[in-house]
């Protein structure tokens, strides 16, 4: 069992969802599962019909991840990104402002860290170095 | 001086927020040591052989007054009255409590100060010469490009848990004070068509594989760098190898896929990033270039510093040996050297903190700069004020003129201090340095760097030393080994390995008979040690290391 984590909190994850992965992709995938090994450049032509890629974190401390997320909005995916796996409450402003809109963990990490520790830093847009060096002139 | 605006002070006052709160749920134990460790890293704290150790950054090396003031203040109230300069512009507690951290993280912050990406995985403090600002030969001032990168490296999401840490290091001038051939990114300021921009060197290091790095762009555009930075970080970033820690910096993530394999991945990545930054990280540039200004440089009258030059001639070897010239006439930068014979290099106690700030207020437009050689340089000061400068450093022991010469050395704390060390630094560097004072002999040898590492990992830049001393565990007993002809410069040299290597009690007398055999050999004492070496080559060197008969190297050397 998993748990969704965003800005407003704790939540369970939709039933329906089934996850392909890279291998099988066609322009019928919706919902996409990647490992932070993935190269990009294999579904550039995926990214209008695709929905949901959820982008797996193996490790906390394995950043790819975040620069994964970053790329695919830069190459236009404006669907939902979702962080998996191994990710800390204290790494959730970093996934935000990657480009992830969520993040999905087990439930023995949200028991862990709950949901109170991931709100502490639901304000992830405030002080950001990043989006305040991005402005226009 | 660049000051805090609203945004910079209230992103560090949230951060400090965040590190309370991730010290409190360490304590609870919400937060596993694995969990913890990565986040105490990223604000600068260590665990050591001893003590949790804060390395607190020192932004482009610069300081002013109410700064050192305030490391003195958190020294007396949480540490033991000291702290240990650094060779990446740093300061280091060595004792501070892990419950304490949260509250001198706010004393930091009070004065505009933190500890933020002084470790961990992530990119480090960025260094600059220390003689920004104050140098002739330089085109611009490299603390303003720093200063821009600390803003677009800090809290970067994508770059806080990179494959390893990465250095960054700026330089304005052509002689380069920054060690730029050995960061993950060097970058110097050069000029295009009257255009400034940067030259891009990637990929050098030191640790158990030294590069020297190389040129990756012969310019790039200023409102293009940080970017292109970010290119590179994030190409990296995918491509660094995280399998094992000892090869995932880029040098070997360049080595293994071949510069420019590197350099195509670098130039599509930035034709993705380029678009979003629209403009204003170069109004940011023009407000932090103001804060650089120059100081008001004032006239006053020579007479009283020539007569002490010609009367007093320990001041004279203090002004010949510690003065650098100055871009403004009738001023000098003036280096205090924390290299007295038989102290630990780097160090400075509270007393002399405070004292090095009341020069620093009264003497040098309240600036002070610490260099990667663990020294602090009076960047701006009028050479009338020297003799005052000078008296003022003899009364708190800081006036050794030393800079630049044989017991200016850098070591890393070594086992003393550290538990990745393998063998001690600090009582090599001070036995050295005790050694040569000794028989008087600093200023006839001539310039000459020596540094010295207590393991592998290279923290005392022994591969850039003319002599680089390494020091391992051979079965449970400390062994120095020798490296030669290293250059840490715009001519920059890995030092070669000389032979197997020397005990601790062995080690003075080695270096002594390099001495010797330079002295002898060299065509005149202008001619440096380096300089002789690059001209004689390793193997006459290494004969005279080796020959511990000294009538047959006196024989040679003849």
């Amino acid at each position: 069992m998993t748990v969704i984590i965003n800005d407003e909190g704790f939540s369970t994850p939709e039933q329906e969802i089934t996850y392909e992965r890279a291998d099988t992709l066609n322009k019928e995938t919706r919902a996409l599962d990647i490992s932070a090994d993935q190269d990009l450049n294999a579904f550039s032509d995926y990214l209008e019909t695709l929905t949901l890629i959820r982008i797996e974190f193996s490790s906390f401390a394995d950043g790819r991840g975040f620069s994964l997320a970053r790329i695919l909005r830069l190459m236009g995916f404006s669907g939902h990104l979702r962080a998996y796996g191994h990710v800390i409450s204290d790494q959730y402003a970093m996934a935000r402002r990657s480009g992830f809109d969520d993040v999905e963990v087990s439930k023995a990490l949200a028991t862990r860290q709950p949901e109170a520790e991931w709100l502490f830093r639901s304000n992830w847009s405030a002080h950001d170095y990043q989006t305040r060096l991005r402005k226009s002139a | 001086m660049y000051k805090y605006n609203d945004f910079d002070h209230a992103f560090v006052t949230s951060r400090n927020a965040q590190f309370r709160e991730q010290v409190n749920r360490r304590i609870s134990g919400a937060l596993s040591e694995d969990e913890f460790k990565p986040l105490r890293l990223m604000n600068g704290l260590y665990l050591q052989l001893h003590a949790y150790m804060l390395r607190v950054a020192i932004p482009y090396g610069t300081l002013n007054s109410a700064q050192m003031r305030q490391l003195a203040m958190i020294a007396d109230r949480w540490d033991k009255g000291y702290g240990h300069f650094t060779t990446r512009q740093n300061i280091q507690f060595n004792w501070p409590k892990l419950q304490d951290v949260p509250n001198i993280l706010d004393a930091l912050a009070e004065v505009e100060m933190h500890a933020i990406q002084t470790s961990g995985n992530t990119i480090r403090n960025v260094t600059a010469d220390h003689f920004a600002g104050a140098a002739a030969d330089e085109i611009a001032d490299p603390r303003i490009y720093a200063e821009l990168i600390r803003q677009w490296s800090t809290d970067h999401p994508e770059f806080q848990f990179l494959p390893r840490k990465f250095k960054v290091a700026v330089t304005g001038a052509k002689q380069d004070r920054a060690v730029i051939h050995a960061h993950d990114i060097g970058l110097q300021i050069v000029e295009q068509n009257g255009k400034p921009g940067m030259r891009i060197i990637i990929g050098g290091g030191l640790g158990r594989t030294p590069m020297i790095g190389k040129v990756i762009r012969e310019f790039v555009a200023m409102d293009d760098i940080l970017p292109y930075l970010e290119s590179v970080v994030s190409v990296w970033n995918l491509l660094g190898r995280r399998d094992n820690k000892y090869k995932a910096r880029i040098k070997i993530t360049i080595h293994e896929n071949g510069i420019d394999e590197f350099s195509r991945l670098v130039d599509e990545r930035f034709a993705l990033i380029r678009p979003s930054f629209q403009g204003f990280d170069q109004t940011l540039l023009s407000e932090i270039s103001d804060a650089f200004d120059a100081p008001k440089f004032q006239r006053f009258d020579l007479s009283a510093f020539d007569k002490r030059y010609q009367g007093d001639p320990n001041f004279r070897s203090w002004v010949d040996t510690n003065i650098s010239a100055h871009k403004q006439a009738d001023y000098a930068i003036a280096a205090i050297s924390l290299k007295s014979h038989g102290e630990t290099p780097g160090d400075a106690s509270s007393a002399q903190m405070r004292r090095i700030a009341d020069l620093a207020k009264t003497y040098s437009h309240d600036e002070l700069r610490i260099s990667h050689e663990q020294n602090i340089v009076l960047p701006h000061v009028h050479k009338a004020h020297l003799p005052n400068i000078y008296d003022a450093l003899r009364a708190i022991g800081l006036a050794t003129a030393n800079i630049g010469l044989i017991s200016d050395i850098i070591a890393c704390p070594g086992m003393d201090y550290c538990a990745l060390a393998t063998a001690r630094s600090i009582p090599i560097a001070q036995d050295i340095a005790t050694h040569f004072d000794a028989l008087k002999l600093e200023h006839e040898i001539g310039p000459l760097k020596i540094k010295i590492s207590g393991c592998i990992n290279a923290c005392g830049h022994h591969h850039v030393g003319h002599i680089g001393i390494l020091g391992l565990d051979r079965a449970g007993v400390e062994n120095y080994q020798i490296t030669l002809g290293g250059d840490g410069t715009e001519t920059p040299a890995i030092g070669e390995r000389a032979g197997p290597g020397f005990c601790a009690d062995e080690v003075i007398p080695a270096i002594e008979r390099l001495i010797h055999f330079y002295m002898n050999e060299r065509l005149a004492p202008s001619e440096t040690f380096l300089e002789c070496y690059r001209r004689l080559g390793l193997g006459p060197f290494k004969s005279a290391l080796y020959e511990t008969d000294q009538s047959k190297v006196r024989a040679n050397a003849a």
